[in-house]
């Protein structure tokens, strides 16, 4: 698994942690019981705070994404099919909204955008 | 556990006073210590290490009271590094080891060894034909070799290139991979800070102005650039220092208070750190 962090990015760094390891599930890198690197050994090796990943990692079992065995270590949980729905919807939507946005900058109507969905859809 | 534990320590001199310091070190993790020359950095070390006796307040260390007779036994689990190395003139790395080897219980001669390799060093020449950045080296391979679980480091780093600095780095990040060790190290050179701290604390005319973790602290704080007109459009409460020029106005300001319409930018720890000590300067 990669994790690249950015620290120019808007983004937090736990965040950006947080996503990548997200990513890595929800594409089937990491499969279910797979076991995460420790806290510290991953915050040592990305050069990172130990505090700032264990946020990631909090969050990330907070959302249901890993657990915790005390004294062992984290793995990924098992794939909530409706967890990963909800998170394809909501990526869908943003990019209906970019889509949206282009649209008006183009000045193309719901129809002409409707077409091209259709042409597409055709081309597959 | 907290490797280090201070509680409103106070030191007097005539024209410097240190107040009121208080401050954590969680076992683990690694604190940088920023300020200007004569803040109270050094002072503060000094304090940690009982060389210099406080006023007031209490200093623990490792768990125990630094003026309490068991510190002594405390200090083989601490490695010292001053901003100038110290040996004999005479006395060649070698030499040095087997001195060490006489005075820590500790002392591990293979890890001793091992350092000296890998920072080049000369086993066989006499300290007083060392550079800056070869004694400093000598110095800290001795602070690792007497497996210390706390480093305390004063400008170890300075004077030092930026390729052997990184590699210095490397070790106290690999140092913490134990969670047991830890490490407080003080530094003008905050970029270093920025690299490698998971706690910045910050003292200013002897006083702390902050010990934050960094990550929140680059989290909280951003820069805006806007006109004159703009920047009275800010809540003041937001504003935690600002550059005015000519043709415009640089904030520092906590990104919370600020509204969207303002286009935060990253800020880097010595922005941060620039602002803070310059604001207060001017009141």
């Amino acid at each position: 698994m990669d994790i690249i962090l950015s620290n120019v990015s808007d983004r937090p760094i736990y965040e950006q942690i947080y996503n990548q390891i997200k990513n890595a599930i929800i594409s089937g890198e990491l499969k279910e019981g797979d076991m995460l690197p420790s806290i510290r050994a991953l915050a040592k090796d990305l050069r990172i705070s130990v505090i700032t990943t264990k946020r990631a990692y909090d969050e990330l079992e907070r959302d249901g994404y890993i657990y915790t065995v005390a004294g062992k270590g984290c793995y990924v949980a098992k794939k909530n099919m409706e967890l990963i729905r909800e998170e394809y919807l909501k990526r869908i939507e943003e990019h209906i909204r970019e889509i949206q946005r282009l649209a008006k900058v183009c000045d193309l109507s719901r129809d002409d955008i409707f077409e091209m969905f259709s042409i597409i859809q055709k081309e597959e | 556990m907290n490797a280090i534990e201070i509680k409103n320590l106070s030191k007097s001199y005539p024209g410097f006073e240190l107040r009121d310091i208080n401050l954590e070190l969680p076992a683990g993790s690694i604190m940088g210590l920023v300020g200007e020359n004569g803040a109270g950095k050094t002072t503060t070390l000094k304090l940690i290490m009982n060389a210099i006796s406080r006023d007031s307040g209490s200093v623990k260390v490792l768990g125990v009271d630094n003026q309490a007779k068991e510190f002594n036994a405390v200090k083989e689990d601490i490695g010292v590094v001053l901003d100038e190395a110290y040996f004999p003139e005479v006395l060649t790395p070698k030499h040095v080891g087997k001195v060490m080897k006489n005075t820590y219980r500790n002392w591990d001669d293979t890890c001793y060894y091992n350092f000296l390799e890998r920072f080049k060093l000369p086993e066989t020449k006499a300290f007083k034909d060392f550079s800056r950045g070869m004694k400093m080296k000598l110095a800290i391979a001795v602070a690792m070799s007497h497996r210390p679980k706390l480093l305390i480091l004063d400008e170890a780093t300075s004077g030092l290139d930026p390729i052997v600095r990184d590699e210095i780095l490397d070790i106290f990040n690999d140092f913490t991979r134990d969670e047991t060790h830890s490490v407080l190290l003080s530094s003008h050179i905050v970029s270093d800070l920025e690299k490698i701290c998971d706690y910045i604390a910050f003292i200013h005319n002897g006083r702390l102005l902050f010990c934050e973790e960094k990550d929140k602290l680059l989290e909280e704080y951003a820069i805006v650039r806007m006109s004159k007109d703009d920047f009275e459009k800010l809540p003041k409460e937001a504003v935690k220092g600002k550059k005015v020029n000519k043709y415009g106005v640089e904030a520092l300001v906590l990104k919370s208070a600020v509204s969207r319409m303002f286009n935060t930018e990253y800020t880097t720890l010595e922005d941060i750190i620039l602002f803070l000590a310059k604001g207060d300067r001017k009141q």
